[in-house]
């Protein structure tokens, strides 16, 4: 968990997510972007089921552009996380694929645990208008209580 | 050295048909002496994707507003920006970019508050020039550096500031948000109580005219005559009322500032940047909810 003493940024994080945080750090601000850029670009399709299907998807209100998100947990408890938006919404696409890169096959109830401050970890908070971010927040938010659902049931 | 206008019959029926271009206008003048092309998008990356070739992002969050104070850059500021992004005075400025041209209006209402002589707007922005199939590149200019004059910002008759509206109470205001956010009806984003602002309402006696209806299906501006409809058949405004636009910060509303002054004619329209996320959390400024346009305070 992340402990408001401990001021490194990737104190709480599992492994994936440290790296991909690291990697943003080691960056000056504009290369962070251009970082970011490749993980829009890197954003997996969407599985068939998902494709052409936003009603079995959650929007994603936060985002000012249309950005669906559904979190599958497989029987062994690892998360699977799928997301669609569209390609003029770079930024959010990018955030998309960290959150996709980082969370893949984590056990469900790491993911719960995720620091809800993970977004900011990256430094982009001067790069990025603050509205994008609380896009990001957003997105983490609905992963995770996807997971609280479909966990509970 | 200003390039010519834009003869196109639409836009020649606006009061100030010098303040836009078309695409097909933009496409003709593409890289001749003295045009510089900006692209300034709600998307920091959305111009890395690919842009006109030749344009240079301006990014209204790192770039325009100051990154301290909740203001815009000073006139030194704006001088070095112009510069490295290789803008002359002298120059004619196009700017355009996503959302309608949101930010795109935002970032000529900022160059306006610096004087800039010649800014047009491209009608219909990014999503028709793309919609267009008009070429896109994603090769980065590399400007030569001008030397753009230190001028100092003119905020008075096209900004407002809190203490403004609040003398203006009484006056013509124009909410240009979505009808939830104007009746209260939506104060934050679901899960996040915390965030956005701590009232929700409107200004008092402020107009609902969401800014979307200025806009048609092609991102384009409506035609003058519909424009007039609205705004002024509709809401009973006239051009030489004194009107402040505001929105949530001031981004939505610099499009329907350039609606009323550019093409409508108006000759006092201030926009309130500070809008609802200073309004809204402000201590004891009056604030009406629901559907009606409530009296001044």
């Amino acid at each position: 968990m992340s402990d408001d003493l401990d001021p490194s940024p990737t104190a709480g994080l599992p492994p994936a997510m440290a790296e991909i945080v690291e990697d943003f750090q080691a960056l000056p601000d504009r290369e962070r972007l251009q970082l970011l850029l490749e993980f829009s670009n890197g954003l997996k399709p969407l599985p068939a089921e998902f494709d052409g299907h936003p009603e079995l998807m959650e929007r994603v209100d936060e985002c000012q552009s249309p950005v669906f998100v559904v979190v599958e947990v497989d029987p062994s408890q690892a998360v699977h996380l799928h997301v669609s938006a569209p390609p003029e919404a770079p930024t959010t696409r990018g955030f998309a694929g960290v959150l996709q890169e980082g969370l893949e096959g984590l056990p469900a109830q790491v993911v719960l645990d995720l620091p809800p401050d993970v977004c900011s970890r990256l430094g982009l908070d001067r790069a990025v208008s603050p509205l994008r971010m609380r896009g990001m927040t957003g997105m983490l938010a609905r992963v995770k209580r996807q997971i609280r659902v479909s966990t509970a049931a | 050295m200003s390039l010519p206008f834009d003869q196109s019959e639409k836009l020649a029926a606006y009061a100030h048909p010098e303040k836009l271009v078309t695409t097909q206008w933009l496409a003709d003048h593409l890289g001749e002496p003295g045009l510089v092309v900006v692209e300034s998008d709600e998307d920091v990356l959305l111009w890395n994707t690919g842009h006109i070739a030749g344009s240079v992002k301006v990014d209204w969050h790192t770039e325009l507003n100051d990154s301290v104070t909740r203001d815009y850059v000073d006139g030194e500021g704006f001088a070095a920006l112009m510069s490295a992004k290789g803008i002359s005075r002298e120059d004619t400025v196009v700017v355009y970019g996503d959302k309608n041209n949101w930010w795109a209006a935002y970032a000529l209402w900022v160059f306006t508050l610096f004087g800039h002589p010649d800014v047009r707007l491209l009608d219909g922005g990014r999503a028709k020039w793309i919609a267009e199939d008009r070429p896109t590149t994603t090769d980065a200019p590399a400007p030569t550096a001008t030397t753009y004059p230190v001028v100092e910002r003119q905020d008075a008759g096209v900004r407002a500031f809190k203490e403004d509206v609040l003398a203006h109470l009484g006056g013509k205001l124009i909410d240009v948000r979505s009808p939830q956010e104007y009746t209260g009806e939506r104060t934050h984003m679901p899960d996040y109580p915390e965030e956005g602002t701590v009232r929700g309402g409107h200004i008092p006696g402020a107009d609902s005219v969401p800014w979307a209806r200025a806009a048609a299906e092609d991102g384009t501006f409506k035609p003058r005559s519909e424009l007039e409809a609205i705004y002024q058949d509709e809401k009973g405004l006239s051009p030489q009322d004194d009107v402040i636009a505001y929105c949530r910060i001031g981004e939505r509303s610099s499009h329907t500032w350039f609606v009323l002054s550019a093409l409508l004619g108006f000759d006092t329209v201030r926009n309130y940047d500070g809008s609802w996320t200073e309004w809204g959390n402000a201590v004891r400024v009056p604030i009406a909810k629901g559907p009606d346009k409530g009296g001044p305070a």
